[in-house]
């Protein structure tokens, strides 16, 4: 493969733009790289590693400070448009006209790229087959499911055969289903047409698909090379854990992600800890943190050695250097977790159940987005729905948390009947938004200043709590809430959230467009609040965070499909692991459905 | 890229944002609602006529000459004539707000008109100075009449009203080309400018930079497309609005207003035509420097709308404003416009002043379209 040509040639390109400071933050710095022609290639790395940057120059958009890049063999900062005629590009948000049909967008797209009209109607037909939009041609762009959008943004870029195609994290906010359907394209168009394609993801499993991977962080390459050969950096680090006594995985994972030193990654998965020990790590130290939990060594993968590239990286640089707000959304809370609250009761299930649905049902006009849905939460538990885009769960969330009245059923939140006591009940719910929903011009400390007088707190107690909640979430007062890195955006809100102690947190997914550091920090947090007693209601879609859930629902066209511990639903789809458990379950609702409409 | 695919582009993009903007219908009602109620508004609402102006007549002196000079008053169409027993009930109006004018008659009129030195007393409500002044002359002119007829019978000298004394001679007055002096006349006209104005620079302050909002120049940036092409595209749409509202302010003026309309209408057509693409341009630079829809607003209705309406001659008269105030209204393309099209109107083709102004307005044209071009490069950063 070493002889294929090249397509893009990067050499010492760096890119700065104003940091929030007044300095110059670089968003590119010093890279080089080189990709060949005709393979898939991504480029990983966490929120803030350069990736978008790094595209855009490729796209001609942005000009890089210094360095030199070249495309298809055009210099690109010298002649833009001759790449810009040869290339397609699909940015993070693909700008879709919203008040035009999916056929309009297509033609618009076809128009720009001059596709001959001969060439046109079996190009539609194969796009639409493949993106499934055939049945939505006349609906207007604006109307369709997050996960269609993005396959529509897909099929606009993919009207003609380009000689590249730039992919910027396609799967954001997308659910498992629409991101195999996305990536199913985009393999058989590399498959048949022998397309060039660099795609950036913040996905493992999607880089692994990958014949040539770039790992990046801050700006800098890691490390590069096929999957198996960045994998085989972890080998002989990865193991899994056992946790005996009946303890809860994500418990081990806990006290497994608390040792820094001795543990550079866990993850629950699959009832079990995955888990990468430090090279340095001495057995003797790894026994007595793992008391009795066996060790079983496991084969290493693409994510191992991403995790581990990250952490060193952030090892190597996390003492002095960086800036608060430029800080890496990653260690503090991972490190050194929540203050813990004194406990009611740290099993999950003893306090007896703080959320009771029975036969909820929520219309829109004719339109029913939630079918008559019954589910209990007990008190500490960790409860995940999930579900594909326009599943339901966004309806369910909202009047569970008394934004939206159902239509008919009962809700009792902490022990309140939401029908009567929808004021009190609010009281005792903190709410995330999937948005980052606070004042983005206002400091850490105003925002959290204000919502506590939102909530009731005044003088004393607020300025207690605020202080509480500083340290507890490692957060900078003085910081402005909207330059904020994304992971700490995500903590701010939390904590908001957080403020008035209340007995029950919902979070919208929470971890959307946050890296792997940040993710693992933010369920650290979650983990430890549990422990603490407060029941928490999530929603995500990274399937593999399911496997921090006590329970989970998977819910799909407003129907609760299955529900249970991610064991059990694992058992139920027999599937390995929380991915193809969920896509199976989604499709035998489907299926079923589909039989029964027949 | 060949001009083929120039103009299979252009005409992709048109219709883009052809559909867009019928499918928004917040931008029909500001494109074609808002100046129908501009037109009606300011046609009927703005005007600086005085019609049925309440003056108190006061008459001390009781002879038939002194009845005969007040009673012209009656037959102006302007005016309203109420009288007042003395004085002192007279103040008591005007003070109450129930008078705009007292005309009084001093107890010596008769007598002093025969000596040729006759004086009769005009006191304004001055709140209004504009109405004020139109009430003093059309209290004049009511009053010059009769006093002629007087002066001819007597064979002496007319009297003199209020303390402009006009003594023994009398002046015949003309208002050329807005004859009656209707306001409406010359306020119309203007309306074309406000009209062309609003469609030009607000509708389309907001179109880049919604896309900009919207991360959709984004996608169409890595295309063949070229800058200008996203440009011209959406002055089309626009224009052909624009054009339709030209035809309502045109019909409005003829019919509802009943303004004469003297210069001949392809010349009309043509300059409002040229001062559109002036005010298309405008607001795509605006959208295009802010790249945010509620700063592009604002910004069009600074630059353009508000001195379209102070600044441009519409309503004031720019020879009695300051002088760096009128330097700026020079800059204005909408001043050129306002002169050229009640000249139009009003007077006639005046061929100087049409290539003067027309050069001027295609001047703006070519570099507000040519700096919007400049611009929108394909850069984020």
């Amino acid at each position: 493969m070493s002889g294929a040509p090249v397509t893009v040639a990067v050499r010492h390109v760096t890119k700065t733009f104003d940091g929030p400071h007044g300095g110059k933050v670089a968003a590119v710095d010093d890279i080089s790289l080189t990709v060949r022609a005709g393979e898939l290639t991504a480029l990983v790395g966490p929120d803030g590693a350069g990736k978008t940057t790094l595209l855009r120059m490729a796209a001609g958009l942005l000009r890089p400070q210094s360095g030199s890049l070249e495309v298809l063999g055009i210099d690109v900062a010298a002649d833009p448009q001759a790449v810009q005629d040869r290339i397609s590009y699909m940015p993070q948000r693909f700008g879709l006209y919203d008040d035009l049909s999916v056929q309009e967008n297509l033609d618009l797209y076809a128009d720009l790229h001059g596709v001959p009209q001969a060439d046109r109607q079996k190009r539609f037909a194969r796009l639409l087959g493949m993106t499934d939009l055939a049945r939505f041609t006349a609906r207007p762009a604006g109307k369709l499911s997050g996960g269609m959008k993005q396959k529509l943004g897909l099929a606009c870029t993919l009207v003609r055969s380009p000689d590249l195609l730039l992919l910027d994290e396609p799967s954001v906010g997308v659910d498992p289903l629409s991101r195999r359907d996305l990536w199913a394209i985009v393999q058989q168009l590399v498959d048949d047409e022998g397309l060039s394609v660099i795609v950036s993801t913040a996905y493992m499993d999607e880089a692994e698909r990958c014949a040539q991977v770039f790992i990046l962080n801050r700006g800098r390459l890691l490390a590069e090379g096929t999957p198996r050969a960045l994998a085989d950096r972890a080998r002989g680090l990865t193991f899994t854990a056992t946790p005996t006594g009946g303890m809860p995985a994500r418990d081990l994972q806990a006290r497994l992600i608390d040792a820094p030193d001795l543990i550079i990654d866990a993850v629950p998965k699959g009832g079990d800890v995955s888990l990468i020990r430090r090279p340095g790590a001495g057995d003797a130290r790894l026994a007595a943190l793992l008391r009795d939990a066996p060790l079983t060594p496991r084969p290493e993968d693409l994510e191992d050695a991403f995790m581990m590239l990250l952490r060193q990286q952030e090892d190597g640089q996390s003492a002095p250097a960086a800036a608060p707000a430029a800080a890496p959304a990653a260690a503090p809370a991972a490190n050194r977790p929540p203050a813990e609250r004194p406990a009611p009761a740290t099993q999950p299930g003893a306090g007896g159940p703080v959320i009771v649905v029975r036969d909820l049902v929520r219309k829109f006009g004719d339109f029913t987005a939630v079918a008559s849905t019954s589910f209990d939460v007990a008190q500490g538990e960790i409860f995940g729905l999930l579900g594909p885009n326009g599943a339901g769960k966004t309806t369910t969330f909202r009047m569970l948390c008394g934004l939206l009245p159902a239509t008919s059923g009962h809700l009792e939140v902490a022990g309140l009947n939401l029908r009567t006591a929808r004021a009190e009940a609010r009281g005792r719910i903190g709410y995330v938004a999937q948005k980052f929903a606070l004042y983005g011009d206002l400091t850490v400390k105003e925002n959290l200043t204000f919502f506590g007088g939102a909530y009731g707190l005044r003088g004393r107690s607020l300025r207690a709590r605020i202080a509480a909640t500083l340290d507890e979430f490692s957060l900078d007062p003085a910081a402005r809430s909207g330059l904020l890195p994304a992971g700490y955006k995500q903590r701010l809100a939390m904590a908001t959230g957080l403020l008035h102690q209340p007995d029950i947190l919902f979070l919208d997914e929470p971890t959307s467009g946050i890296d792997p550091l940040a993710r693992r920090a933010f369920w650290r947090t979650i983990t430890a609040l549990a422990q603490g007693g407060v029941t928490i209601v999530v929603t995500t879609h990274f399937m593999e965070e399911a496997e921090y859930c006590d329970r989970i629902a998977i819910q799909d066209a407003g129907e609760m499909l299955a529900l249970g511990t991610p064991g059990d639903i694992r058992a139920e789809a027999r599937a390995a692991d929380m991915n193809s458990a969920f896509i199976a379950i989604v499709e035998q609702g489907r299926a079923r459905r589909e039989a029964g409409a027949a | 890229m060949s001009a083929s695919g120039f103009a299979l582009r252009l005409a992709a993009l048109t219709r883009k944002e052809t559909r867009q903007m019928l499918r928004d219908r917040s931008n029909l009602v500001v494109g074609l609602l808002l100046p129908i109620t501009l037109i009606l508004l300011f046609g009927y609402g703005l005007s600086f006529d005085v019609r049925n102006a309440r003056v108190t007549l006061v008459l001390d002196d009781p002879s038939p000459t002194a009845r005969t000079m007040v009673e012209g008053l009656e037959g102006s169409p302007y005016l309203a004539p109420a009288w007042a027993p003395s004085m002192v009930e007279a103040e008591a109006m005007m003070r109450a707000g129930r008078t705009d004018a007292i005309l009084r008659v001093p107890a010596d009129f008769s007598a002093r008109l025969a000596a040729g030195d006759a004086r009769l007393q005009l006191i304004l409500n001055g709140v209004d100075s504009n109405t004020a002044a139109s009430i003093e002359a059309y209290v004049q002119g009511a009053l010059a009449i009769p006093a002629q007829k007087e002066a001819d019978r007597a064979g002496g000298k007319p009297p003199a009203t209020g303390s402009a004394a006009t003594g023994s001679v009398t002046l015949v007055q003309r208002i050329w080309f807005n004859e009656a002096a209707e306001s409406t006349w010359f306020l119309v006209p203007g309306l074309v400018v406000l009209v062309m104005t609003l469609i030009g620079a607000f509708l389309t302050s907001m179109l880049i930079a919604r896309e900009w909002e919207r991360g959709t120049l984004e996608s169409l940036f890595v295309t063949p497309v070229r800058p200008m092409e996203v440009v011209l595209a959406k002055l089309v749409p626009y224009f052909v609005v624009g054009a339709i509202d030209l035809v309502f302010c045109l019909l409005a003026a003829r019919f509802l207003f009943e303004v004469p309309v003297r210069g001949s209408l392809a010349v009309i057509v043509a300059a409002s035509f040229l001062y559109l693409i002036v005010s298309l341009s405008l607001g795509l630079l605006i959208s295009a420097v802010t790249r945010n829809q509620f700063a592009a607003s604002q910004l069009a209705l600074l630059t353009s709308f508000l001195p379209a309406v102070m600044l441009s001659g519409f309503v004031f008269d720019l020879r009695n404003v300051p002088g760096p105030i009128q330097a700026i209204s020079q800059l204005l393309p909408a001043t050129h416009f306002m002169g050229l099209i009640k000249t139009l109107f009003m007077a006639g083709d005046n061929w100087p002043e049409i290539w003067r102004a027309c050069a001027i307005l295609t001047l703006y044209a070519v570099v507000l379209l040519a700096l919007t071009g400049r611009l929108m490069r394909k850069r984020l950063d």
